[in-house]
């Protein structure tokens, strides 16, 4: 467990070391899961330490997420002068998202499967 | 009463009371949430969020002395987004058998969420600030952050309008899916994990295993995408 979290703190220290010395435009944290995702493709398993601190953290992920949300209440007045436009963006687009990726998801996804089997 | 101050002083410069008051109010939220049916519009996140604002509001804490303490709990999102790289390497071979089915769907997805929330933000005469910060709104929030972060948005604002969508999805994708007959799981929760990452993944693993792998691969897959494309897409779009 303490291993498999210490594996996971030096993928994301990497990470962070590869986006600040090459100024790359995403987060640390998120080089960190690539590296790691090809480490476990490389290593051909999860080892169970890193399997248990990851489903460890990730089974937290709600509370980890208070802290930042909490900070909403520094952004009242922005809020309260684009209250509308925010509302809306976020219901029509999240409608809009989940229409378009469903709708072509469903018309290429028998496909995929069929080929698969012919072939 | 002057002792009662001193020690509110005391506590107020150590982080233990604000890393309290955080698991409290989301095991409370967590409660709430139960009592109400676990209804996706009183999501443990945003109710918890709710309370603890509440709480800070009425105690005249800043968010900076409470962001002080809380940040021992934010910390740990970084390595979170890391171990996220454990449930995406257990469904490889989904991803194999689905490859361009999923590529297409993911980018698709990507751009629709990101450019109909800039065209609808900028119609409506938001601030350049609300764009950035919602650009990346369907995007899993440890992701999202340091997406707004990168482009100029308000990171803190980023995550709690992620909490919000996330909530909207778990309504609206139901009633869309009906709509649309699409019965396939996989398909569902891909689409679930697309618009409404973790929300939408923990909603979808009440559906059926398949559908909340099928939403946890999703999620993850738009964070990693969406971390290269959306900075790139804001450069071009010269917002």
């Amino acid at each position: 467990m303490l291993y498999g979290f210490l594996v996971l703190l030096i993928c994301q220290l990497v990470g962070e070391l590869i986006v600040r010395y090459l100024d790359l435009p995403f987060p640390g944290p998120v080089v960190g899961m690539a590296i790691l995702l090809i480490a476990l493709m490389i290593n051909g398993g999860v080892p169970d330490s890193i399997r248990q601190a990851s489903e460890g953290l990730l089974s937290y992920l709600a509370l980890l997420f208070v802290p930042a949300g909490v900070g909403l209440m520094v952004h009242f007045q922005l809020i309260a002068a684009d209250g509308l436009t925010i509302l809306t963006a976020l219901v029509l687009s999240t409608a809009l998202t989940l229409l378009v990726t469903g709708f072509i998801l469903n018309r290429m996804a028998p496909d995929a499967i069929e080929k698969d089997q012919k072939g | 009463m002057n002792d009662i101050v001193n020690i509110w002083v005391y506590l107020s410069a150590s982080p233990i009371l604000s890393i309290v008051i955080t698991i409290t109010g989301f095991l409370i939220a967590t409660r709430i949430n139960r009592l109400a049916g676990g209804s996706a519009f009183l999501h443990p996140v945003i109710v918890a969020i709710a309370l603890i604002v509440a709480f800070l509001t009425l105690v005249e804490t800043s968010y900076e002395q409470y962001f002080e303490g809380a940040q021992f709990i934010h910390f740990l999102l970084g390595p979170a987004t890391v171990a996220l790289a454990v449930p995406l390497f257990d469904h490889l071979d989904r991803v194999r058998l689905m490859f361009w089915p999923i590529i297409i769907a993911c980018f698709s997805g990507i751009l629709t969420a990101a450019l109909s929330t800039i065209g609808i933000v900028l119609l409506m005469g938001g601030s350049r600030e609300t764009v950035l910060s919602l650009t990346p709104k369907s995007v899993t929030s440890p992701i999202a952050m340091g997406i707004a972060e990168k482009i100029g948005g308000f990171p803190s604002l980023t995550a709690g309008l992620v909490l919000v969508t996330g909530a909207i999805g778990c309504v609206i994708g139901p009633v869309l899916f009906r709509l649309l007959r699409i019965r396939d799981h996989s398909v569902q929760g891909f689409t679930m994990g697309l618009a409404a990452h973790g929300f939408g993944t923990a909603q979808c693993f009440t559906i059926s295993s398949v559908a909340g792998a099928f939403a946890g691969l999703a999620m993850g897959m738009t964070g990693m995408v969406s971390a290269f494309v959306l900075p790139v897409l804001v450069k071009v779009l010269g917002i």
